[in-house]
């Protein structure tokens, strides 16, 4: 006789009324090696984390590539430090490469050649490390322009910008002294004009030009500084940043765009696990993908050709990697101005182009998210995304800073377009003189006009409809065209944004005479700024005039 | 998802985080569009094409990888073949990077297809939550700041305080100070001199020749190193170390031209030369590239880097360029019929600095 054991009819049960709901697994168990786990560290309570929603986005994937280059560059930076030999010791060439066999060149050079040359698969790994570094820097420069344009930079996340800034600075100094690293002629050519920069720097130039190169240049330190700077001290940092940078966008949740159902409260996408898992994690392996295919296929930095560095000599053309190109370019675009106080040498054409400028252009970046919080005297937390339209202003003064930073980027090859284009290169170089202040202006103009003018046709969307492209003709002969009344997800998605009036200034005495001592007042040069910034935006629709509108739906509007 | 967890959040349901969406709102909030399924959903063979498409991607990820170890023991790391537009390429390299790039795409491209054909893409919501605690939670952590203060005994005794932000604030100097204490050498006057003086030889770099003035011919360009900086006596065992040489290419590289006499302009230019033969200094005074291109029909000198010119005729003054200062000239005369320094050079060569002068 059977019985049948206590309790298996609740299990058999549950797994009849499970099939009938999810079909299979019904009762899923957790796989040993997390029991494991979970008993030592509590792994399971953790797992909620793989619920977490991601908003998808194509400009979202900017940072990730970021991220993955900056991982690229980590594995194939490793396997390059087992051949590198960071020394500026002099030693005669005798590796596989003929043309350069009985040369005088540093080690660093000659251990470059011979990652290249003679181990194998090393040239690969050295052009994926190359074009990760300039994809790495592009990456996070598009990722920046995601994060300005669309205003997700605001409250709460300013201190991520805050992160962001550091780690795009830093990121260009990791990508110039790593390609400083192989001593051939480019990269000494490069390390040449950051002595000099360094020098022109007032009062202490020279002091840190001989604390940096260990004395006169070019010294036979600075590689092996450059190294250290480059394989520990500066990925060290990046990573521990990228963490934090990280992190505070899992505890933040990510920004979405507005849209029907996103509020911001809550945050509408796909699950980390397994969604996320596959697409986040595959394209890691897309983005480590396509950079094999570009060092497999698209040689960059041939540094055989350039051969070892001697301060003597140059290549016409030499430029450094597309990040410094606009340093470069404001560098050569800048008169020579010098001045001369009291035996003290002031170097303007050196000083103002390499280190105010750069100390200009990430300041601005780093204080811009308070600045903007200040003209608009906004305090809410944003976690939905502006559409660029509808923050003028600042989409004007992101292209102003756009196509300033390309004009001194195409400063910065004046040479290349003259001979390429056959003008004359100070012909170029006097137009992007006068270019680089006049073109900013006229880029800010333009694009806030275009951003009013995308605002005026939203408004126009959300009381008219849009046009049907049918033509009527009326009894009496009258041509119309009539509209189509777009759908609600639209016009919600067209008028979810808020408005900022601008500022107005708190009067310095209240009605009795009294001086106001108010901690929130508004000065009259607050009130004016905020009116440049704000003062311009076309209105959005009130509810009563999209009543108005609807209710003359059917009356087709007179063609004129 | 079922639909019902969506409807959960309608703009309604005003949850605690609740933000005020501004006086603005326009229309209340639709909530999500329903969802729309893919083929992959409704089409069973759909959804098997999709697999399909995803394990090949993932067999041709394998095979990648399988394709790079045969090929890294089995073809020779010197093969070299010529491919149609690419040009001449080292085939080893190629195949490596395209075997690899195949394993890895494989599995990218095969993942994210998985995931956007087959894993669910109904849109799920989370909330979100305030950042800022609640009052309560502030007053708690107000009450335990204020209660370790105290039990600190800092209310009482600021001195504490005081020289402990002093000590803490100061303790990092020592360690700062001997890294930059050991940084390098002061400049002293370093940059005010190079190695020229009166009566070195002008070799010609890289061989080593010392120069007679008939070897300088109208409209040659010769790059000059003073003597024991070039050629054999530069190898020797008394010669200059490899840095020694480096530190004179990068300070007192010179250009040595003839120009006809007739086109030199000043005085102090003339006097300092020999038949036209002009000697100055190849370290850019902007940021210090070598001036390495001549112009042999004007007399211009360009700096590759940031192409400032330079008027050889007119005692190397910037006609164009961020460049201010003129290069400095190298005073030569002759002695036992050779080309000798008749001096150093009475100015800092390269790039301008602080104490400079002028």
């Amino acid at each position: 006789m059977t019985t049948i054991p206590q309790g298996a009819h609740a299990v058999r049960d549950q797994s009849a009324a499970a099939t009938e709901t999810t079909a299979d697994d019904a009762d899923p168990k957790l796989p040993p090696p997390v029991v494991y786990l979970d008993e030592r560290f509590g792994v399971a309570k953790g797992f909620g984390l793989f619920k977490k929603v991601f908003p998808d986005h194509w400009s979202f994937l900017l940072g990730e590539i970021a991220l993955y280059s900056f991982i690229v560059l980590l594995l194939t930076g490793i396997f390059l430090t087992i051949w590198f030999r960071p020394s500026m010791a002099e030693i005669e060439y005798q590796g596989s490469y003929e043309l350069m066999r009985g040369l005088h060149m540093s080690q660093a050079f000659e251990s470059t050649l011979q990652i290249s040359f003679d181990v194998r698969g090393g040239m690969l790994v050295r052009q994926i490390h190359h074009w990760g570094a300039i994809l790495f820097m592009a990456a996070m420069t598009a990722h920046m322009l995601r994060v300005f344009f669309t205003g997700a930079f605001r409250k709460p996340r300013e201190l991520n910008w805050l992160i962001g800034v550091v780690l795009l600075s830093l990121g260009m100094i990791a990508g110039m002294t790593g390609y400083s690293l192989p001593d051939d002629l480019l990269s000494g050519t490069g390390l040449r004009f950051t002595d000099g920069a360094i020098r022109s720097i007032p009062l202490v130039g020279t002091w840190i030009e001989f604390f940096v190169f260990g004395g006169e240049y070019p010294g036979d330190m600075i590689i092996a500084r450059f190294y250290m700077a480059h394989i520990l001290l500066l990925p060290a940092i990046l990573l521990g940043l990228i963490s934090a940078h990280m992190a505070l966008v899992v505890y933040h949740k990510h920004t979405q765009f507005p849209g029907p159902g996103r509020t911001e409260n809550n945050v509408v996408g796909y699950p980390l696990f397994p969604v996320y898992m596959a697409k986040a994690g595959g394209f890691f392996f897309i983005v480590f993908g396509v950079l094999i295919l570009m060092g497999a296929t698209m040689s960059i930095n041939q540094v055989w050709l350039y051969g070892p560095y001697n301060p003597a000599q140059v290549t016409a053309g030499s430029q450094p990697d597309w990040y410094m190109g606009w340093v470069e370019g404001a560098v050569r675009i800048m008169p020579g101005w010098e001045s001369h106080w009291g035996g003290t040498t002031w170097s303007w054409n050196i000083f103002l182009p390499f280190a105010v400028l750069m100390g200009i252009f990430y300041t601005a970046l780093a204080v811009w998210p308070f600045v903007e919080a200040w003209l608009t005297g906004d305090k809410r937390p944003h976690h939905i995304l502006d559409r660029p339209r509808n923050a003028p202003t600042r989409t004007a003064l992101g292209v102003a800073g756009m196509t300033f930073y390309g004009l001194m980027w195409a400063g910065g090859g004046n040479d290349i377009i003259a001979t390429q284009f056959n003008v004359s290169l100070n012909a170029v170089t006097y137009f992007l003189r006068v270019a680089v202040f006049v073109g900013p202006v006229i880029a800010f103009i333009i694009t806030k006009r275009l951003c009013l003018s995308l605002q005026r046709a939203d408004r126009e969307r959300v009381l008219h409809g849009s046009e049907s492209g049918i033509i009527v003709r009326s009894p009496a002969g009258g041509y119309s065209e009539p509209h189509v009344p777009i759908s609600n997800d639209e016009a919600f998605a067209l008028t979810q944004h808020r408005q900022y009036p601008p500022l107005e200034e708190t009067p310095s005495h209240d009605e009795h005479g009294v001086k106001t001592s108010d901690p929130n007042k508004v000065s009259g040069l607050r009130a004016r700024l905020s009116a440049w910034y704000t003062g311009d935006d076309i209105v959005k629709p009130t509810r009563d005039e999209i009543a108005a509108s609807h209710h003359h739906e059917d009356e087709p509007k007179q063609l004129h | 998802m079922s639909d019902d967890q969506i409807a959960v959040h309608e703009p309604h349901a005003k949850p605690t985080t609740y933000v005020e969406p501004g006086p603005a709102d326009r229309f209340e909030n639709p909530g999500l569009p329903p969802h729309r399924p893919r083929r992959a959903d409704v089409d069973d063979a759909a959804a098997k094409r999709a697999e399909r498409q995803v394990t090949t991607l993932f067999g041709l990820s394998i095979l990648g990888t399988l394709g790079f170890i045969v090929a890294y023991f089995l073809v020779d790391p010197n093969l070299r073949a010529s491919i149609l537009v690419i040009g001449h390429v080292n085939l080893y390299h190629v195949i490596l990077g395209l075997t690899m790039a195949i394993s890895l795409l494989g599995i990218g491209l095969g993942a994210v297809h998985w995931a956007k054909t087959l894993m669910p893409d109904t849109e799920i919501v989370e909330e979100r939550h305030l950042q800022a605690s609640d009052q309560e939670a502030r007053d708690e952590a107000a009450g335990i700041l204020s209660q370790g203060y105290r039990s600190a005994q800092l209310h009482r005794r600021p001195m504490l305080l005081l020289t402990a932000g002093g000590a803490l604030g100061l303790f990092a100097l020592p360690m700062a100070l001997q890294v930059a204490g050991g940084l390098g050498p002061l400049p002293g006057d370093t940059l005010n001199h190079t190695v020229w003086r009166k009566g070195m030889k002008l070799l010609i770099d890289p061989s080593g020749t010392p120069l007679t003035p008939e070897m300088v011919t109208q409209g040659s360009v010769i790059h000059v190193l003073p003597e024991g900086f070039a050629g054999e006596s530069s190898h020797g065992e008394d010669g200059p170390s490899a840095l020694e040489i480096m530190e004179v290419k990068a300070t007192a590289s010179v250009l040595l031209v003839r120009l006809n006499p007739e086109l030199i302009q000043s005085q102090k230019q003339r006097d300092w030369s020999v038949d036209g033969i002009v000697a100055y200094s190849k370290i850019c005074t902007h940021v210090g590239c070598p001036v390495a291109l001549y112009e042999r029909q004007t007399h211009h000198l360009l700096c590759p880097c940031h192409q400032s010119t330079f008027d050889m005729t007119n005692d190397c003054e910037v006609i164009f360029g961020p460049a201010k200062r003129p290069l400095p000239q190298l005073p030569i005369t002759v002695e036992d019929g050779y080309l000798v320094a008749a001096d150093g050079f009475a100015e800092p060569v390269g790039p301008s600095f602080w104490e400079r002068g002028e």
